[in-house]
């Protein structure tokens, strides 16, 4: 038997990023595709001249990467690094258009837990058949499946149809059928980011376990800190290539000083790309920092600003705007939203472009980076489209910030700036006065 | 190459269809009742407009009795084609977050129309019955036919669920094309006037069992009601479903691998 669980060379793997909204074709385009083939092909050498054409996106692109039996392994990187799709590709859901994968075992995938959950069905039948899909046997199933019951936690309802159950029972049971598959290779994307905080921990202690067996776990997470606490050994991801790879504490650094260099102050869209709808688009977002200039390094002492900049298409169109900051661990920091905007909340706008500002007060936000998502609603809050980590402010502390001379690690979304005070409230004298009471 | 494959994975085969069938009859108010009332009214509604009006004749065997007997394959083959062609797209979710082998998801909605199947049949014996028709020795080879169905109804189920991952438009094309196959196929009236007449034209009569379907309805009916056995035509039938099989197995192998990326 080999060390290595998994031997990854020149992976690579391309979509369309055109077919991705239409992925299918009908018979009839097939049929004009035919006879436009020639035409086609003189397109193709053309845009091959050009350089990579401009529908395709290479979500993988030339990973090498080795990977030993027996140990936790976090991948770790930006949306759109290729996460995913790696584990897709080891999982063999997808094909790879490019390299080669060797796996040394029986591979276990939890891409999403429920997958195959079929809602008319019982929590019992449920777990056989989900069970199935992920590919146990029936009677690994049945050996395991008191300890199933058990660790969902909902043994009085195993009959009832899943259509009933709350979420969180739903995530529970499926998350308990999955945490029961013995790969020798376990993939795993995201999928403690479900149930309540004490389910999150359980999970958490099963995956540990399942690293202790040792069995090789690919776990793929925005969560640092879970990250940290479960592997020992990190890969980065980034473009889809292999940026970093080594020890976890090293390769965060390197993932979040990345993060931060990569902030972007200001993001703007061309009118033909800019996401939006019918009644309105988003035009720009940008960071100004307390004297107004463009840029992503704050000062954890100054106030800043996020001005959203939009375009109104309609005559007459209600529309507000939202601002949703996440820290680098993926937890919501806070959102805010222009409802109280004294000049046009509630207002019918006229068509034109505007710009929408939110002004962050100073001393609120601890050392790190912060990245922005918007969205922009309209009518009362009936619609509204998001646009995720469009900018990316890192906040830098400086001398006489909230942390003063504490240079430990600090916990919490925000470190506003509290005022504390202390004050004697008595002399030895009146200490038998206390010991009285 | 998928073959070693598929038997690893059996058992969710068997889940599959369980749940289908499952699933089914919890749904619906009559629940198995469908599976009998399909045929059923058909079998009643053929019998009045094309044995009594059209003047269709079935031989010594009563036109209810012979129509049923018919539908019952059909039905199965037919339904297997509707079910199976939307199947993968149905699944979608499944098939872009899990690795299996895809052939299971169209197989497990061909072999759970197997149920519906056996509920007609009970009825086609109850019918028997009725017309005191004795079932002929030849009842045997039965199961021979049903499986001729089931390989029928598998090698066009892979053809079109792959082509409808591909293609959105089969969908509505299946339709049309169960209708027009009922219509080529001997249900309504006896296979040996479409034989004659081939025969007539100088063209040998085993043309007929390139449609697959009638060397099985044609074989199905021998199989319950004796008589001379369809020997040219249920070879025809035969071979064009082992080809139908075959280059539909092909055809999706070759093209699984993108299922998960553009279903």
């Amino acid at each position: 038997m080999s060390d290595l669980a998994i031997k990854i060379e020149d992976l690579a793997k391309r979509y369309r990023i055109g077919s991705q909204v239409g992925s299918y074709k009908t018979f009839r385009e097939a049929l004009t595709g035919l006879a436009q083939a020639p035409w086609r092909r003189l397109q193709s050498i053309r845009s091959a001249r050009r350089g990579e054409g401009d529908n395709t996106l290479w979500a993988l692109d030339g990973v090498d990467l080795e990977i030993p039996a027996g140990e936790p392994i976090a991948i770790i990187g930006p949306n759109g690094a290729g996460k995913t799709t790696l584990l897709k590709v080891l999982s063999r859901i997808t094909k790879p258009t490019r390299g080669r994968v060797e796996l040394h075992g029986r591979v276990g995938s939890l891409l999403e837990v429920g997958t195959g959950f079929h809602p008319e069905l019982s929590g019992r039948e449920n777990i056989f058949l989900n069970g199935a899909i992920l590919g146990m046997r029936k009677t690994e199933i049945l050996r395991k499946f008191d300890e199933i019951v058990a660790f969902s936690e909902v043994d009085r309802f195993i009959d009832t149809a899943v259509k009933h159950y709350s979420s969180g029972m739903y995530v529970r049971l499926a998350f308990a059928v999955a945490a029961h598959l013995e790969p020798e290779i376990l993939l795993v994307d995201e999928v403690l980011a479900v149930g309540d905080v004490q389910f999150q921990k359980k999970c958490m202690g099963k995956m540990g376990e399942v690293g202790r067996q040792g069995r090789t776990v690919l776990f793929v997470s925005h969560n640092m800190t879970a990250v940290k606490a479960l592997c020992s050994r990190a890969i980065l991801l980034r473009d889809g290539k292999v940026a970093a790879q080594g020890d976890t504490i090293d390769v965060v650094k390197e993932y979040q000083r990345q993060t931060s260099i990569g902030g972007s102050a200001e993001r703007t869209w061309r009118v033909e790309n800019a996401p939006g709808n019918k009644i309105a688009r988003l035009l720009a977002v940008r960071i100004r920092d307390a004297s107004g200039n463009v840029g992503s390094d704050i000062d954890s002492q100054q106030p800043f600003k996020i001005e959203i900049d939009f375009e109104n298409l309609t005559d007459r169109a209600l529309l507000g705007t939202s601002v949703i900051l996440h820290n680098e661990e993926g937890e919501c920091v806070l959102s805010t939203i222009s409802n109280n905007d004294p000049a046009w909340h509630g207002k019918m706008r006229p068509r034109g472009t505007y710009r929408s500002c939110c002004q962050m007060p100073a001393s609120l936000f601890p050392d790190g980076p912060l990245l922005i998502s918007v969205v922009i609603w309209g009518d009362n809050y009936k619609w509204g489209f998001t646009e995720n980590e469009v900018a990316i402010v890192q906040i830098h502390e400086t001398a006489g910030s909230a942390r003063g001379d504490f240079l430990k690690r600090m916990d919490g979304v925000v470190r506003p700036a509290l005022p504390w005070t202390s004050e004697p409230i008595g002399t030895p004298a009146n200490e038998p006065e206390a010991t009285r009471r | 190459m998928g073959l070693r494959e598929l038997v690893e994975y059996h058992e969710l085969l068997y889940f599959l269809v369980w749940r289908d069938i499952k699933v089914r009859y919890k749904q619906s108010v009559l629940g198995a009742a469908w599976a009998i009332i399909q045929p059923f009214t058909t079998m009643v509604v053929f019998t009045i407009f094309f044995n009594r009006l059209a003047g269709v004749g079935s031989g010594e065997i009563p036109y209810p009795l012979f129509s049923y007997a018919g539908l019952l394959p059909w039905i199965f083959f037919a339904q297997g084609l509707s079910q199976s062609s939307n199947s993968l797209v149905g699944s979608a979710n499944l098939i872009r977050k899990v690795y299996f082998p895809r052939v299971v998801v169209p197989m497990s909605s061909i072999l759970s129309g197997l149920v519906d199947f056996a509920l007609a049949f009970v009825v086609l014996v109850a019918m028997m019955g009725f017309y005191g028709v004795r079932p002929a020795a030849s009842i045997v080879a039965l199961p021979l036919f049903v499986l001729l169905a089931l390989v029928a109804a598998l090698g066009v189920g892979l053809w079109l669920a792959a082509l409808n991952v591909e293609y959105r438009d089969i969908r509505y094309v299946v339709p049309f094309i169960i209708q027009l196959w009922l219509f080529v196929t001997p249900v309504i009236y006896p296979s040996a006037s479409v034989v004659a007449k081939l025969e007539e034209s100088g063209l040998p009569g085993w043309l007929y069992g390139l449609n697959p379907m009638a060397g099985v309805v044609e074989g199905f009916r021998w199989g319950l009601f004796g008589g001379t056995a369809p020997g040219p035509i249920l070879l025809a039938s035969v071979g064009s479903s082992l080809v139908l099989l075959i280059s539909g197995a092909m055809y999706f192998w070759r093209v699984e691998e993108t299922f998960a990326d553009v279903v």
